[in-house]
């Protein structure tokens, strides 16, 4: 029963979140309202069990996102430019895909249901034979780190890649430039 | 931000529990949530929060450049060398049975070892590649002025 009515409170300020970034014109509140909808998300992995997507969520779409948005805000505007037209054919594919999201999710089995493809495919090998092959309490590690590590390996790559890209466009400056923006202090 | 005394402070004090909280998500990954991925960007976190409030020039002091480059690279390593490692003492890519000194009555031990070892490789790189996208950002954006506090 608590845990419906913290489901309730939480999809009803994820709603009024959503509906606030849609509204508000002001950047910075705009992204600081996204950390609030991660963080919110965040608690909603919580009450499905999910710590470690959370955990995630949290450290990454409410900290560090939040935080590389506020530093593309520095080098911009401050505010989005208004529009005066209505703009009709987004709200429609919105709306369209929302109702094929939803009219999808009836088709889905009971959050929870043992017997649901999610649950009877790898993951009862993962469940019994963690604690003879790995003997790590956290299956979530087991799997991220063991079975599927290979998956992994790529995962850091990607995040490298990203790194080695940001660097390849903002890393190289103007010599002149550089000894502007580092000299001075904050 | 030499204004800002309250923030500089609160800052100072909550820098080493951030960092602490990282290295314990990454070293107790095995058994609680969390994990390397969780931990480099908290670790990433606190390192973003001193350059934040202390200025870019006064961070990379600390932690220059060509570390954080460095250490990116490093992680990758690790991690992709625990794996030629494994295939070196004969086993598969990432088999993690092989570390142990006996793969077959304690393999256990190698898998242990193994996740520790590639745990700290995705810390690694995780943390160094934020701080680095950071100091990408915040190096073409100057540092924040007082009035925009």
């Amino acid at each position: 029963m608590s845990a419906i009515v913290v489901d309730l409170i939480l999809f009803t300020l994820l709603v009024i979140v959503a509906i606030e970034i849609v509204r508000l014109d002001h950047l910075f509140a705009v992204i600081m309202l996204s950390g609030v909808f991660s963080l919110l998300t965040a608690g909603l992995f919580i009450t499905m069990d999910a710590p470690d997507v959370a955990f995630t969520e949290a450290a990454v779409g409410a900290g560090i996102s939040t935080v590389l948005m506020l530093g593309t805000l520095a080098v911009t505007a401050q505010r989005q430019k208004k529009s005066r037209k209505t703009q009709t054919v987004p709200l429609l594919v919105v709306v369209a895909t929302g109702m094929a999201l939803i009219y999808a999710t009836l088709d889905m089995p009971v959050f929870g249901d043992a017997m649901a493809p999610a649950q009877t495919h790898v993951a009862p090998y993962y469940i019994e034979s963690t604690p003879r092959d790995i003997d790590v309490p956290n299956i979530v590690t087991a799997v991220l780190a063991s079975y599927r590590g290979f998956d992994t390996l790529g995962e850091v790559v990607v995040v490298f890649m990203a790194g080695v890209g940001v660097l390849a466009l903002l890393g190289r400056r103007s010599p002149r430039r550089d000894r502007k923006s580092d000299g001075d202090d904050a | 931000m030499k204004h800002h005394i309250v923030l500089r402070v609160i800052t100072k004090i909550l820098i080493a529990p951030i960092v602490l909280f990282g290295l314990y998500v990454q070293f107790h990954g095995d058994f609680g949530a969390g994990g390397g991925f969780q931990a480099g960007v908290i670790i990433a976190v606190g390192i973003i929060l001193y350059a934040l409030i202390f200025g870019l020039s006064t961070a990379k002091q600390v932690l220059p450049l060509w570390v954080v480059r460095t250490a990116a690279c490093f992680g990758v390593l690790i991690y992709a060398g625990v794996g030629v490692a494994t295939m070196i003492l004969g086993g598969n890519f990432l088999d993690y049975d092989f570390l142990s000194a006996d793969p077959v009555a304690y393999a256990v031990a190698g898998q242990h070892l193994g996740i520790l070892l590639i745990e700290a490789g995705v810390g690694l790189t995780v943390a160094s590649v934020m701080v680095l996208v950071f100091y990408g950002f915040a190096g073409i954006s100057g540092p924040i002025g007082d009035e925009e506090w």
